[in-house]
């Protein structure tokens, strides 16, 4: 199962590398993976997609826990949540066909953001999904080049993904709302 | 600005003030500026003739004392040079601390003269690790490395220092305070409820078993797991690295689980109605073939490190934390039992399987490991600190040496890297210099690491060696036996005049063949005070009894044949 973590780092060089090296060793396969900066200085977050069961999230959870620069991580699967991607598609469009193009943008609610004599450029975000459709109903006319972000995600209504650390740290008694136990 | 210090001192200032008494190391470029100040310390350095065996000597220094062992080493071949010490560290969480020279921070990147990715080359293979390019970062970093080596679940951490970082001058200031980190969590604490079900399971059980790990000991949970053994009368069977954390000739004591654990050890474990893993990983040479094991057994998994939580084996309760803390939370509601029954069941598993009594053998003229093995046992009184290698000779250690004390057995189990033994009891008798240190090391392994007995010598370690001289790589060896109809690919051993070379070295040594000489040299090695080495030409193709398959179900162990082969016949 496809499964999107949002996982918040301390924004040091390497890290990327650290989070990256973990899927890796523990054979997790990324299917993509997105970092940026936050409202927070100093702390990045990326949004992960991985495929994998219950016990795998579980315990990809616990290893990313494991790495010291690892401040939050939150699985969002199965909560209610925004998930985004954001694709620049470079479409051909002739004289005859450009009209056509821009009517499939607009249904897709996308955007052309540059016009060439025998091409577009077309700005469009949604999940996933609505992407591939889009790119399937181009496909006649031309895709020449795209270039899509990867899914970025947030959970919808009040509940914000808490970017400082998760607690329990070495000598404060956590408590027991704390358990990572199945 | 009264207190100005070069990073190399500041390095020191710092080892000292987290009580750092014995490094070992190897100098060179990148790292002379440390060394040079190093002289100003009360630091004792050991000179090592490997960077790898740096790395095991602090290992085995970590794990017969508990306190974090230290390595030095310079750029690039110095640096790669640790990396099989530092991934034997990991996988068995052990505590140390490398340090390593860098090249000048502004020639990082430009493949300068001995320069190596090091923190990218050992991410994957340390706990955390840390390159230090500006000098006022040397002493946060190195207390925060030794907070994480330390704390949690430990493990090996890596400091890579620029050669700027160390000549450059800061003020010095200690900070001594408990390190925060913000994400790390070494420690978890499991829900109360997790409690709860774990003792109704524990109450309830007929047939239940405690696991010993490595944990334990890495925890200081001995006494508390004996209590609570003994409270519910619950039999304890150990892991490979768990020997020595129950004690040996304990009545509730079952021996080593596993691959090479006795027979009715797994034969509890595969009827066993409840198994109580106390700071264990389910190694896949504990398990076997995870399909078929304790399939009878509801499982509660004690760990600090909740990604060891069904991971290997799937588990009904879970409990994240220190052991001594789990254990004191829950020893007060775990009812006193009897068990009668299943004890009585596994004592008739056990049988004749049970003699093990080589010392009573009629001596045919042969000697075979574990006569050599008992015979240490029996004249150190159990109480010798053993450092074992990688190989059969490992395995009759842990079946034949009986631990009664913790941290007494220093092997290297996750890894399972051959040339760990001599280095690794090199630290262990600096960490415990009372200690009796006795490195239990095939002719195989000794062959990669032998180079230290320069360090010895150099260093005047006592340490007794008994090298069990087989002419084989006799684990490799057995397998082919088993597994590949005795074709012995690459497996035969030629090996120098072990006793020649301890003496080349300035040691005094022997050689022994005969079962009756064992004895007398294994107290002349006792009584000598510097180090002995002890070449014991043993069997060549004894063989590891039981034996659980690589993947086979537990229950399916090689048994011993009979008659054994260390039951020897009139006409062997
Ligand atoms: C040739 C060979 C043969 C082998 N045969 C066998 C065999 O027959 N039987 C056998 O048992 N092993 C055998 N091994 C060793 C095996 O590979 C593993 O190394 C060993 O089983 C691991 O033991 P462990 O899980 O107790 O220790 P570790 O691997 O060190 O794991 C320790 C566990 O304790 C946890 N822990 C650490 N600190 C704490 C704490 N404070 N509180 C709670 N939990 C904590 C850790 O998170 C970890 O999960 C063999 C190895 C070799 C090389
Ligand atoms: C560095 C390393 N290389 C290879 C192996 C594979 N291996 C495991 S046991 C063994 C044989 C060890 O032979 P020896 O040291 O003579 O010990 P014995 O088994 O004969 O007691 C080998 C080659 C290993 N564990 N470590
Ligand atoms: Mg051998």
């Amino acid at each position: 199962m496809r499964r999107t973590f949002v996982v918040h780092v301390e924004d040091k060089p390497g890290v990327l590398n650290r989070v990256a090296s973990l899927f890796r060793r523990r054979a997790f396969n990324i299917e993509s993976l997105t970092v940026g900066r936050t409202e927070v200085p100093r702390v990045s977050r990326m949004t992960i997609v991985v495929d994998t069961d219950d016990n795998g999230a579980k315990r990809l959870e616990a290893n990313l826990y494991k790495l010291v620069n690892v401040l939050r991580v939150t699985d969002l699967t199965g909560d209610a949540a925004v998930i985004r991607d954001l694709t620049l598609i470079r479409v051909a469009a002739t004289q005859e066909t450009r009209t056509q193009v821009m009517q499939i943008v607009d249904t897709f609610r996308g955007r052309v953001v540059d016009v060439a004599p025998d091409s577009l450029i077309v700005e469009a975000t949604g999940t996933e999904d609505k992407i591939d459709g889009l790119l399937g109903v181009l496909q006649p006319y031309g895709v020449l080049e795209i270039v899509r972000t990867g899914r970025v995600a947030m959970s919808r209504g009040q509940q914000s993904v808490a970017t400082e650390p998760a607690d329990a740290p070495a000598e404060a008694d956590p408590g027991d709302q704390v358990s990572y136990s199945v | 600005m009264g207190n100005m210090r070069t990073g190399a001192q500041i390095l020191w200032e710092s080892l000292v003030r987290e009580g750092v008494t014995t490094v070992f190391g190897y100098p060179g470029g990148a790292i002379l500026p440390a060394y040079d100040a190093m002289l100003e310390y009360p630091v004792r350095h050991v000179l090592v003739r490997h960077e790898q065996g740096a790395t095991h000597m602090a290992d085995g220094y970590a794990r017969a004392s508990g306190e974090v062992g230290v390595a030095v080493a310079t750029s690039g071949p110095g640096a790669t040079n640790m990396v099989t010490g530092i991934a034997t560290a990991m996988l068995d969480s052990s505590p140390i601390v490398c340090i390593t020279g860098q090249v000048g921070s502004r020639l990082i990147g430009s493949d300068a003269f001995q320069e190596t990715d090091v923190t990218g080359v050992t991410l994957p293979i340390t706990k955390h690790n840390y390159l230090v390019s500006n000098v006022s970062e040397v002493a946060p970093t190195i207390h925060e490395a030794f907070y994480v080596a330390r704390s949690g679940r430990p493990g090996p951490v890596l400091v890579d220092i620029t050669k700027d970082a160390q000549q450059g001058s800061a003020e010095f200031v200690w900070d001594g305070s408990p390190v925060r980190l913000p994400g790390y969590r070494p420690e978890l604490r499991a829900s109360d409820a997790e409690r709860r079900r774990a003792v109704d399971l524990i109450n309830g059980a007929k047939r239940p078993i405690i696991f010993a790990g490595h944990g334990v000991m890495l925890s200081g949970a001995m006494d508390l797991v004996r209590e609570f053994a003994e409270r519910a009368n619950i039999p304890v069977a150990m892991t490979l690295l768990g020997i020595g954390s129950f004690p040996a000739l304990h009545p509730l004591n079952l021996g080593m689980m596993g691959m090479h654990g006795e027979a009715w050890v797994n034969q509890a474990i595969q009827e066993a109605d409840l198994l109580l893993a106390f700071g264990m990983r389910f190694d896949d040479r504990v398990t076997g073939n995870v399909k078929t094991y304790a399939p009878n057994a509801r499982k509660i998994h004690v760990d600090i490190d909740p990604a060891e939580f069904n991971k290997n084996v799937m588990v009904d309760v879970t409990l994240a934390g220190d052991l001594s803390n789990v254990l004191r939370e829950l020893l007060p509601r775990v009812e006193r039992g009897d068990r009668g029954v299943w004890l009585d069941s596994i004592a008739e598993m056990k049988g004749d399987s049970a003699v093990r009594d080589v010392q009573n053998l009629p001596d045919s003229g042969h000697l075979y490991a574990a006569h050599v093995i008992n015979d240490i046992w029996r004249m150190t009184d159990g109480k010798a600190v053993v450092v074992t290698d990688v190989g059969q000779h490992q395995m009759w250690e842990a079946q034949y040496y009986h631990h009664e004390k913790p941290r007494s057995l220093i092997t290297s189990g996750g890894l399972g890297t051959m040339g760990f033994a001599l280095p690794a009891a090199i630290g262990a008798k600096l960490a415990r210099p009372e200690a009796e240190v006795w490195a239990i090391v095939g002719d195989g392994g000794f062959q990669m690491t032998m180079c230290e007995l320069a360090t010895i010598a150099q260093e005047k370690v006592k340490v007794n060696v008994a090298i069990i001289n087989n002419g084989y790589l006799g684990m490799v060896r057995q397998w082919q036996e088993f597994f590949y109809e005795r074709r012995y690919a690459a497996t035969p051993l030629l090996s120098p005049d072990f006793a020649k070379l301890g003496e080349a070295f300035g040691l005094r040594s022997a050689t022994v063949s005969r079962r009756q000489e064992v004895e007398p040299t294994v107290a002349m090695a006792r009584a000598e005070p510097g180090a002995v080495v002890i070449d014991f030409r043993v069997e060549q193709e004894d063989t590891v009894y039981p034996m659980v398959p690589a993947g086979a179900d537990l229950h399916a162990m090689i048994r011993r044949p009979s008659p054994s082969p260390i039951v020897e016949t009139a006409d062997d």
